[in-house]
């Protein structure tokens, strides 16, 4: 399948901005840092949550802790994922019952990334509650999952891709909108 | 990425880019042990069925525990009870598993090639735990994976395997793999104990210990089992002992930085000494806990196989 870039949806300064306004979101419906932990979902999560709690730090001065969650193995598709997707890291290196979890993902779409790391993290003990920050919601829900803190709201067709893109694990710093080339064969 | 083939029969089939594959998925692996929970849901309704012809238990319960980690189900099949002993054939035997709808099946077997014959008799994923003097595929598979765990490379390494290499399928799966991962390798034993054409592989071959050990960056010792005494290859176990044996006086021939391997069970005293498999640069532990990884590692990436997936 070949994809051609249709639109910037937020640029670096936009992406910078937005994050650190889910911060503040987060502190506050926290109200404040007692409790709180952030995990982020790999891929793209993790530098997502690491830079939620570097803004935490320079607005409260505390240093949040930070995990890594790979689904990888909690996915409902291992017989049909067309590449099988490649296992990664998962670090959570603090206890997490009782704890107030702010769980981490670039895009929400279906939700069954978020179904199966619910299903993870349950495994790892038992938190108070857990909460949903993403950067981009673009709809077409699957599963009843609702984000908490939301960067940006925007509706995508089956067609289109949206693509998050940190400097941590791509050459760009954008969120860029994506079709499908129909190559008329 | 995906393996290519449905079985894994032996490292001779496999290439760098699979190995290092089933490494990397791996590496994972060995967190969900540090859990309170040492489960995860990726291969729930699978089954595993165990069919080893050949007493392990260290092999069956590391891949047991492997499928159990993942959460699919396992089937002991104990041969010396089962219909094996009425006179069923392998191919029967093998057959009826598959007819059990079982969706892998791990069998060690004392012919070279049984795993190989087993696995294009039925669609079912085969895993040779061992078959005869041939291979032993997941052993290789956590020796590579234990030694750039611990040397953060293997390219360039000198690896040292001493022993029984004539009747050893540990020291064949490891050749391939380290050669194919740019490891120098070398073997020492005495000369009935070394294959003819052993050179074939890549190896280069020492009748003395300590030349063999100048420089080595892994020392790996193999079983000596204690029949081999009455076939006549060796003339007694303490004239093994004395020319063969690891011991620290014998480390000092090796790097400083040297690790000390061994796939189990040790003979304590014969090819090993205890002051060197419970010292500082024994990895043998770490070898057992890799096993589990790598076994779970080698299920998980051959149930993403295309043919597995579409068998019906």
């Amino acid at each position: 399948m070949v994809f051609y870039e249709k639109k910037i949806i937020m640029n670096k300064a936009e992406i910078d901005r937005t994050i650190k306004r889910m911060a503040y979101e987060i502190v506050e419906k926290n109200y404040g840092v007692d409790g709180l932990v952030i995990i982020g979902i790999q891929n793209r999560g993790v530098p997502l949550a690491n830079r939620i709690v570097s803004k935490i730090k320079e607005m409260e001065s505390v240093d949040v802790p930070v995990g890594i969650l790979d689904i990888t193995l909690y996915r409902d598709d291992l017989n049909s994922a067309v590449d099988q997707p490649i296992v990664r890291e998962t670090k959570i290196p603090f206890n997490i019952d009782q704890k107030k979890i702010v769980l981490v993902d670039d895009v929400l779409f279906t939700g069954r990334t978020i179904r199966a790391a619910l299903d993870e993290l349950i495994d790892f003990g038992r938190p108070k509650l857990i909460r949903l920050a993403v950067l981009i919601d673009r709809g077409n829900r699957e599963f009843p999952i609702q984000p908490d803190f939301v960067g940006k709201v925007f509706p995508a067709s089956s067609k289109e891709l949206v693509c998050v893109e940190l400097k941590e694990v791509d050459k760009n710093e954008r969120v860029v909108l994506k079709e499908i080339k129909e190559t008329g064969e | 990425m995906k393996l290519k083939n449905k079985d894994l029969l032996g490292l001779e089939n496999l290439d760098k880019k699979e190995i290092q594959l089933i490494m990397d998925t791996a590496g994972p692996f060995k967190e969900i042990f540090t859990r309170s929970i040492k489960k995860v849901p990726a291969l729930r309704g699978r089954t595993v069925v165990l069919l080893f012809y050949e007493p392990s238990t260290r092999t069956k319960n590391s891949f047991e525990l492997a499928a159990k980690r993942l959460s699919a189900d396992t089937l002991n099949v104990p041969v010396s009870t089962s219909s094996v002993v009425k006179g069923e054939s392998l191919i029967d035997t093998v057959k009826t598993i598959e007819a059990m709808k079982a969706d892998f099946v791990i069998i060690r077997h004392g012919m070279a090639g049984a795993a190989e014959i087993v696995s294009r008799a039925i669609k079912s994923s085969v895993i040779n735990a061992g078959d005869g003097a041939h291979e032993h595929p997941t052993q290789g598979l956590l020796d590579l994976f234990t030694i750039r765990e611990k040397k953060g490379k293997i390219k360039g390494l000198k690896v040292t395997i001493i022993g029984d290499i004539l009747h050893s399928r540990v020291a064949r799966s490891n050749i391939w793999g380290l050669k194919k991962m740019g490891a120098e390798v070398r073997v020492c034993a005495p000369a009935t104990l070394i294959p003819k054409e052993i050179e074939t592989m890549g190896v280069e071959v020492f009748y003395n210990l300590n030349k063999a050990l100048k420089d080595t960056d892994v020392i790996y010792t193999l079983r000596i089992q204690l029949e081999r005494q009455k076939e006549h290859l060796l003339p007694s176990l303490r004239e093994y002992t004395e020319f063969y044996g690891v011991t620290n006086e014998r480390l000092k021939y090796a790097k400083e930085d040297c690790l000390v391997m061994h796939p189990g069970p040790m003979n304590r005293g014969v090819e090993i000494f205890g002051e060197v498999a419970d010292g500082k640069r024994s990895v043998i532990l770490d070898q057992v806990t890799n096993g589990i990884a790598i076994r779970m590692a080698v299920l998980y990436l051959l149930a993403g196989n295309k043919q597995m997936n579409n068998r019906d």
